[in-house]
């Protein structure tokens, strides 16, 4: 008697993670039944396998029993915990413990709350409700078409738009408040699309009939969410991508009011958790890649340049130039490309020398390794070269040993599981949400080049003897100026993903950004750095709370790309000199360490502050450092500092 | 497929599912004899029998049931023929 395979249908799959291991239910009772300590990097590994609904919620289990004995695993990023409110229509039973335990897969210990059933609008309203004890840091708000009132056919099409622009209201009025509450990310999600078909192929014509008004919700609900910077979850899209009828299960809705298939929810919790993960800055900045049987097929070292499949000419030639083109794809959007190739250097650089049918150019590639070293030190060493987190690497790579090797060694690297058939290669990278954004911006298309420019900068030193020439012969050019519209939005992302050098890693929205521009208590800069190679954009953001006499550092953040060009000294100029005009006398600074960020421990001590005590609110070993104005003296730079709308008048000065 | 076969199957979901001991799920079972057996394993449950057999059960057909042996007795009729 044949028996079904457990596994989803294919569309609900998770196919860049590696299948449940058959001892996950075995590994999961033994360390339940423990007592010693449990590394997060343990659960993250079981995390990082294609689970079921029932395997996530037999981990989130687990997790529960053993939460006081897990500590962190050493060399792997920490946990972040993260606070999220589900605000969704029908039964979350599942729903969340399936976030609960995905989020383990990014690093990320959600904690979730959810209404009682039919709650979310009292609870959002009540000022002493129990969602605003919770505090959440994040919300998640998921209305289905028939709470929103958008599943009655009408054949009056103002009638229709009308309801569309009250469900519109009803949403933005509960995304509102829920900013108003603090919360500094709010999702919304696009609804997926009516099974109901009312009149056949018609619908796609007719405002009023139940599609038609779904697709006019979901095209204003993104306009809406651009306006009030909240993130979109095309939940419309996943469940077109997987299939309405596998994504819905009308029976099960009417039974239980779980509000979506069983199947789907393990590809909906990770969709979750790959927004929530770039909203901690922890997606990927960089696509490592294989070369043979990656970016082309054959061994460049065995088949020559003749040998190697790359192009039209055969069906692996096309989909190898596919993966490539995504690569380049992905680029235009600010990822960095990276190569790791067991190979001599000269033959692994010819085909992008020499072979007309590659798309990929040694130009494309920032940092190029080959050589017959261990693939993991390699990646350890691109990561340093781009002065970036090992966690913001991805690595696609067809070798399945050398895929593993890098997982055991490296464990933070996002390796999605590939199989034989490079011309899945670019759909997996696609899905596998590792490069999830939440904004792309003019500064991104340059990331590459910029990252280039760097390199060619670090040969210059080599040249030029004495640093401070050095930094002269740059050519550079600072504009300082305060936060405003339209820069907005690299200004969140900046405080979004900067880890290293940042003083306080305070994160904040794009929705509190725009609030701090009219803030008249808030004085906040945003600092650009161009230089005769080219311009590196907006590579700082400072924000200082504005006292009588005492200007405190709220955040002081800075791209590790213009480290050691003295931009520092060149901010604080700036923040002095308004401050003292202001008739302010003290600046104070404030650090507080992280994981990532000891690099800027002495930060102020290098800018001339003296410590002082740190205050009992404060987090454990934050420093505080004061800076005299009368006694600061402007430091000559080398370099042409425009501030003009930063500074005060030139009288008052 | 007989009841048998049925219910050994069956059997095998309980255990996936809920982490039942195979010893406790008979014929005659119902979610008083099982502590994981509430509202919501009982929703996971029905779906994974229809994955396993390869069936569709109507909410009619899911609300009368009160036993294992119901659950047996109904794929009895939607597995022949």
């Amino acid at each position: 008697m044949p028996f079904h395979a457990h596994d989803p249908a294919p569309p609900l799959a998770l196919p860049w993670l590696r299948p449940m291991p058959a001892d996950f239910r075995d590994r999961l009772r033994a360390l339940a039944r423990g007592t010693e300590h449990v590394g997060a990097g343990t659960l993250a590994d079981l995390a990082n396998h294609g689970l079921d609904l029932d395997a996530l919620l037999a981990l989130d289990r687990t997790v529960m029993r053993i939460c006081d004995r897990i500590v962190p695993t050493e060399g792997l990023r920490h946990t972040e915990t993260l606070r999220l409110a589900v605000l969704a229509e029908g039964s979350l039973d599942y729903t969340c413990p399936a976030i609960r335990a995905t989020g383990l897969r990014r690093g990320l210990n959600v904690q979730t709350w959810m209404p009682a059933y039919g709650q979310a609008t009292a609870q959002l309203m009540d000022p002493d409700s129990d969602l605003r004890h919770f505090a959440p840091e994040a919300a998640l708000l998921a209305p289905t078409g028939e709470s929103l009132g958008l599943t009655r056919a009408t054949v009056d099409a103002d009638l229709a738009a009308s309801g569309v622009a009250a469900a519109l209201a009803a949403t933005r009025a509960q995304a509102y408040a829920l900013q108003a509450m603090g919360t500094g990310i709010v999702i919304v999600q696009t609804l997926a699309q009516s099974q109901l078909s009312w009149a056949g192929h018609l619908d796609a014509a007719l405002p009023g009939s139940p599609r038609g008004q779904i697709a006019a919700y979901n095209a204003s609900l993104v306009r809406l969410a651009s306006d009030m910077a909240l993130v979109v979850l095309d939940a419309a899209a996943l469940a077109a991508r997987t299939g309405e009828t596998a994504w819905s299960d009308v029976t099960l809705w009417q039974r239980t009011k779980v509000p979506m298939a069983l199947g789907a929810i393990p590809l909906y919790a990770d969709h979750v958790v790959r927004l929530l993960a770039a909203t901690r800055g922890r997606s990927a900045k960089c696509l490592v890649l294989d070369l043979d049987n990656t970016c082309w097929g054959g061994v460049i070292g065995d088949d020559g340049l003749n040998g190697i499949r790359i192009g039209k000419g055969s069906a692996d030639g096309e989909a190898f130039l596919a993966i490539q083109q995504f690569a380049l794809a992905l680029k235009a959007r600010g990822i960095v490309l990276a190569v790791c190739s067991k190979n001599e250097e000269a033959a692994a650089r010819s085909p992008f020398e020499s072979h007309p049918d590659m798309a990929l150019r040694l130009g494309d590639i920032t940092v190029f390794v080959a050589n017959w070293a261990d693939k993991a030190s390699n990646i350890v060493s691109i990561a340093r070269t781009l002065n970036i987190g090992i966690d913001a690497l991805a690595f696609l790579d067809d070798n399945p040993a050398e895929r593993e090797r890098v997982r055991q060694s490296c464990p933070d690297v996002m390796v999605p599981e590939v199989g034989a058939d490079p011309a899945l290669y670019p759909a997996l990278l696609a899905q596998s949400g590792y490069f999830e954004t939440l904004a792309v911006t003019a500064d991104d298309t340059f990331r590459a080049e910029q990252y280039r420019a760097n390199a060619m900068r670090a040969a210059q030193v080599a040249e030029i003897g004495h640093y401070d020439d050095y930094l002269a012969s740059l050519g550079m050019t600072c504009q300082i100026r305060p936060f405003d519209a339209i820069g907005r939005t690299r200004i969140a992302q900046l405080i979004g993903k900067s880890n290293q050098f940042n003083l306080t890693t305070r994160r904040y929205s794009e929705a509190d950004v725009a609030a701090m521009e009219a803030d008249p208590s808030v004085f906040a800069l945003q600092v650009r750095l161009a230089d005769r190679f080219g311009d590196n954009g907006m590579i700082s953001v400072v924000i200082f709370c504005k006292g009588a006499q005492d200007w405190v550092c709220d955040t002081w953040l800075m791209s590790c790309r213009v480290l050691k060009r003295r931009v520092e000294e060149a901010v604080l100029n700036a923040v002095a000199a308004v401050a003292h005009a202001e008739g302010a006398t003290r600046l104070t600074g404030v650090y507080v360490p992280s994981a990532k960020n000891a690099m800027v421990a002495l930060h102020f001590a290098t800018l001339g502050f003296a410590p002082l005590e740190a205050e009992e609110s404060d987090p454990e070993g934050t420093t505080r450092w004061t800076l005299d104005l009368a006694g600061h003296v402007t430091a000559d730079l080398p370099m042409v500092v425009d501030a003009t709308d930063a500074l005060p008048p030139k009288e008052s000065r | 497929m007989d009841r048998n076969e049925i219910l050994k199957v069956i059997t095998e979901v309980f255990e996936d599912i809920m982490d039942a001991d195979p010893a406790d799920v008979g014929p005659e079972t119902t979610g008083d004899d099982i502590p994981e057996w509430d509202s919501l394993s009982h929703v996971r449950l029905m779906v994974a029998i229809e994955n396993r057999f390869d069936v569709r059960f109507s909410n009619a057909e899911i609300e009368a049931l009160t036993k294992v042996g119901d659950i047996a007795d109904l794929l009895v009729t939607k597995t022949a023929g």
